[in-house]
C-alpha cells in the first residue's frame, strides 16, 4: 500500500468496541480533559494539572496523548499516528489500532489528510495547515526538571518567570564546548512567557512549532499535565545573540528519496561500519518516491533486485 | 540493501498469540481456575486488590491468571478496568473499632482489652519446605479437623490500643476530619499537589508498591530518619461498608471487606509548641497484608516531619520523592517505555557526539570564551 491512502475500511464501518464508550473514556472524563485543554490554550505553554486516568496502555507509552486525542476526537475525524516520524513503528500501530477499535474512526498515513495527528518525538516534514491538531505524547513536561527535581519549586519558578538557570545551563555548554550541546528536547519560550519543553522532538523540528497554523496540544499522562500552543503563536528556541539557535544538518541526503531537507535516521547496514541515512518521516519519504524522486540507494523500481 | 521495517501489525498479532501459548503452558497440565487462585493464592489476590485499588477478589484472580502471576501486570489490568467504572457514591468511613477480628496483636502491652489474637500468620512457622504440598492432592486435599478459634466476641467493639494511650494524654490526639469541611481529596480523580494533605498521602501509600514502601520503611529504621516505632497494634479482619442513600437518609450496609490496620506508636521529644508525647503512623490496606500495612505506617510517620518540626533529611521523609515514585503502574510503564524506539533522539545524540569528538580531537581555532 506504499504508505499512502486513507483507511476507512472495515474499521470505520464497524461500531466502536462493545462495552466501552466512544473513544474509550467516559464523557465526564472527556469533559474534564477538555476543560484542561481550554485552559492550556488560554495560557500558552502553561502546564495545566489534570486528573489523568489509567489507560489500557502503559504510562510512558503515550497515555497523555491518547487521553487528549480521545477527548477531542469525533466520528468525522481522520487520525494519523506516528512514532519517531514513522506510521509503522509498533507503538504507532498499536495506538492507531486502539482508536480504530474504540472509536471506529478513519485512519490515514497521509499528513495532509489527517484532522488529528498524534505524535511521539517528531513533527511531520509536511507543513501542517489551519484546522489540523497535532497531539504530542510527553514523558516529562517540566523543562526545568533536570535542574530542579521538585515540583513545588518549579511551579514557583514558572510563576516568577525565573528562568535564569536554563540560560546558565546553555551558557555552560558554550563555555565547555563552544556551542550549545542540546540536540533534542531543546527548551523554548512560548508567546514570550512560559518556558516549555517541546517533548523530546529533535531541535531540527523546533522551528516548525513557531507560528504554526495548526493547534498543538501536549499530553503527559503519568505526570498528569496538559499544555498547548494555540495556532499562530510565537515559539522561540532559547539562544544568545552571539550563539544563535541552529538546527542539525546532514552531509548526506535520504538514500531512498534523495531529500536533503528532512530529518534523517541512520541505518546500520553491516558490522563493518556500513550505514545509510533515510528520512525518519515515512509518509514524506514514500510520497516523494511516488512522485519520482530517488536517492543514491533507492531500490530498482521494477523490483528486480539490486 | 535497506529493508523498510514494515509489518508491525503482523508482529504484534503474532506476539499476542505467543503470549497466549506461554500463559497456558503445557496443555497436558490442567488449567488453573480463577476460583482456585482466589481461594489458594489469596495473599496474591489481596496485594493485587490493594495496589489495583479495587476490592473484587474474582477480578483480581482473573487479572493474576491473565498476567501469568506477574502481580504488577495484574495490578495494571485491574486499574485499567477500575478507571472505566462509574462512581455511584461514597461510603461512610469504615469503623475499624467494630472490626470482626481474625487477628489482633500489640507489641506494646502484654494484655489488652479484647485480648491478643494470633490468628493465621506465618510469623512463627519454621520456613521448611513442606514436601507434602508438592504431591498432587497432597495434604491440602483432605480438610483437616476444624481449628478451635479464639473466643472473640462478635459485634462488640474492640478498642484500638492507640486510643488506650489517649486516655492518659500520652499520645497525640487524632483529629477527625471535619465532617462539614472539604471532602477528602480523591487521588484517582485529581492530580497530586504539593504539599499534599494526609488524605492524599494515605491514599497514595495504600495503593503504593509494597516493595518500595517496605524498603523506605526499612530505611527509616536504619537511621535514614529514625522514629523509634513500636507496633502499637496490628489487626486484621472484616469491616462493614456502609452507604447513605440519598432517598433514605440513613446508613445501609452494602457488604464487608477484609482489611489490615496498623497503628505505629512513635517516640517524639516534643517541639516548641508540643509537649513530649507519642505520635502515630497509620497503615490501612485491603486484605491480609501486614508487611505492607506496617511499611505504610512507618512511611506515613516519616512523612510527618514537616508537621512535627523535624528535620527532613532522608528519602522516606521527602514527600515528593515518596509519593511521586510509589505507584508501580506509573513506575513500571515509564521504566519499560525505554523499550520503545528512540531512533530520533538517539540520532540527535549521535550527531552531537560525533561533533563533540571531532572538536575534541581537533579543537576549533578560536577557543570559546
Amino acid at each position: 500500500m506504499a504508505g499512502s491512502g486513507t483507511s476507512a475500511g472495515p474499521d470505520a464501518a464497524r461500531p466502536a468496541e462493545d462495552g466501552y464508550n466512544f473513544a474509550y473514556l467516559d464523557e465526564q472524563t472527556k469533559r474534564m480533559i477538555r476543560r484542561a485543554i481550554l485552559k492550556a490554550v488560554a495560557i500558552p505553554g502553561y502546564q495545566v494539572p489534570f486528573g489523568s486516568r489509567e489507560m489500557p496502555l502503559p504510562f510512558g507509552w503515550g497515555t497523555g496523548g491518547i487521553q487528549v486525542t480521545a477527548s477531542i476526537i469525533g466520528r468525522d475525524d481522520t487520525l494519523k499516528v506516528i512514532d519517531q516520524g514513522a506510521d509503522d513503528t509498533v507503538n504507532a500501530v498499536s495506538i492507531r489500532k486502539f482508536f480504530a477499535r474504540t472509536a471506529g474512526v478513519a485512519t490515514t498515513e497521509r499528513t495532509e489528510d489527517a484532522t488529528i495527528l498524534q505524535t511521539r518525538h517528531r513533527i511531520p516534514e509536511t507543513r501542517l495547515a489551519a484546522g489540523q491538531i497535532l497531539v504530542y505524547q510527553v514523558p516529562i513536561p517540566e523543562p526545568l526538571r533536570w535542574l530542579e527535581p521538585r515540583e513545588a519549586e518549579t511551579r514557583k519558578m514558572h510563576a516568577l518567570e525565573e528562568y535564569g538557570v536554563m540560560h546558565v545551563r546553555l551558557y555552560e555548554d558554550i563555555a565547555r564546548f563552544g556551542h550549545i550541546a542540546t540536540s533534542y528536547d531543546y527548551p523554548v519560550r512560548v508567546n514570550g512567557r512560559y518556558l516549555m519543553r517541546p517533548s523530546p522532538i529533535p531541535k531540527f523540528d523546533n522551528p516548525k512549532m513557531d507560528r504554526s497554523p495548526a493547534l498543538q496540544l501536549f499530553g503527559a499522562g503519568r505526570e498528569k499535565r496538559i499544555y498547548a500552543i494555540p495556532p499562530h503563536t510565537g515559539v522561540r528556541s532559547l539562544d544568545f545573540d552571539d550563539h544563535p539557535f541552529e538546527v542539525q544538518k546532514w552531509e548526506d541526503v535520504c538514500a531512498l528519496c534523495g531529500s536533503g531537507g528532512s530529518f534523517l535516521d541512520e541505518i546500520v547496514t553491516d558490522d563493518r561500519g556500513g550505514r545509510m541515512f533515510v528520512c525518519s518521516d515515512t509518509d514524506y519519504c514514500g510520497r516523494r518516491r511516488e512522485a519520482g524522486h530517488t536517492g543514491p540507494a533507492a531500490p530498482d523500481p521494477e523490483g528486480s533486485g539490486a | 540493501m535497506y529493508v523498510a521495517v514494515k509489518g508491525g501489525e503482523k508482529a504484534i498479532e503474532a506476539s499476542h498469540r505467543l503470549l497466549e501459548e506461554a500463559r497456558r503452558g503445557d496443555p497436558s497440565v490442567p488449567e488453573v481456575s480463577t476460583r482456585q487462585i482466589a481461594e489458594q493464592l489469596g495473599l496474591a489476590v489481596d496485594r493485587v486488590m490493594a495496589e489495583g485499588s479495587l476490592y473484587d477478589r474474582e477480578l483480581a484472580a482473573l487479572a493474576i491468571k491473565q498476567a501469568q502471576g506477574d502481580l504488577i501486570e495484574a495490578v495494571f489490568l485491574l486499574r485499567a478496568y477500575r478507571t472505566t467504572l462509574p462512581r455511584l457514591g461514597n461510603s461512610e468511613p469504615v469503623d475499624t473499632a467494630r472490626m470482626a477480628i481474625r487477628r489482633r496483636i500489640s507489641a506494646t502491652f502484654k494484655d489488652i482489652p479484647g485480648g491478643q489474637v494470633l490468628g493465621p500468620t506465618y510469623d512463627y512457622t519454621h520456613r521448611l519446605l513442606d514436601f507434602r504440598l508438592a504431591g498432587e492432592g497432597g495434604s491440602g486435599g483432605k480438610a483437616a479437623a476444624p481449628v478451635e478459634r479464639a473466643d472473640v466476641p462478635a459485634g462488640e467493639p474492640m478498642p484500638r490500643v492507640a486510643d488506650l494511650l489517649g486516655h492518659e494524654g500520652l499520645i497525640e490526639e487524632e483529629a477527625a476530619p471535619d465532617a462539614a469541611g472539604a471532602p477528602p481529596t480523591d487521588i484517582t480523580r485529581e492530580p497530586l499537589r504539593f504539599p499534599a494533605g494526609r488524605d492524599a498521602r494515605l491514599q497514595t501509600l495504600a495503593r503504593g508498591d509494597e516493595g518500595f514502601l517496605l524498603a523506605l520503611g526499612y530505611s527509616s529504621q536504619r537511621g535514614f530518619s529514625n522514629n523509634h516505632p513500636f507496633a502499637g497494634e496490628i489487626r486484621y479482619g472484616t469491616v462493614a461498608v456502609e452507604v447513605v442513600p440519598e432517598e433514605l437518609g440513613f446508613a445501609v450496609e452494602i457488604g464487608e471487606i477484609e482489611v489490615t490496620e496498623v497503628q505505629m506508636v512513635n517516640q517524639f521529644m516534643g517541639s516548641a509548641g508540643a509537649p513530649p508525647q507519642f505520635t502515630r503512623g497509620y497503615g490501612l490496606v485491603f486484605g491480609h497484608q501486614e508487611r505492607k500495612a506496617m511499611s505504610m505506617a512507618l512511611v506515613d510517620r516519616a512523612l510527618r516531619a514537616a508537621e512535627l518540626d523535624e528535620a527532613a533529611v532522608s528519602p522516606a521523609q521527602d514527600e515528593e520523592f515518596v509519593l511521586y515514585h510509589s505507584d508501580n503502574v506509573e513506575a513500571s510503564g515509564f521504566v519499560q517505555h525505554l523499550k520503545l524506539p528512540h531512533y530520533v533522539d538517539f540520532q540527535s545524540e549521535l550527531e552531537l557526539l560525533r561533533k563533540l569528538r571531532a572538536e575534541f580531537e581537533a579543537p576549533p581555532a578560536e577557543a570559546a570564551e
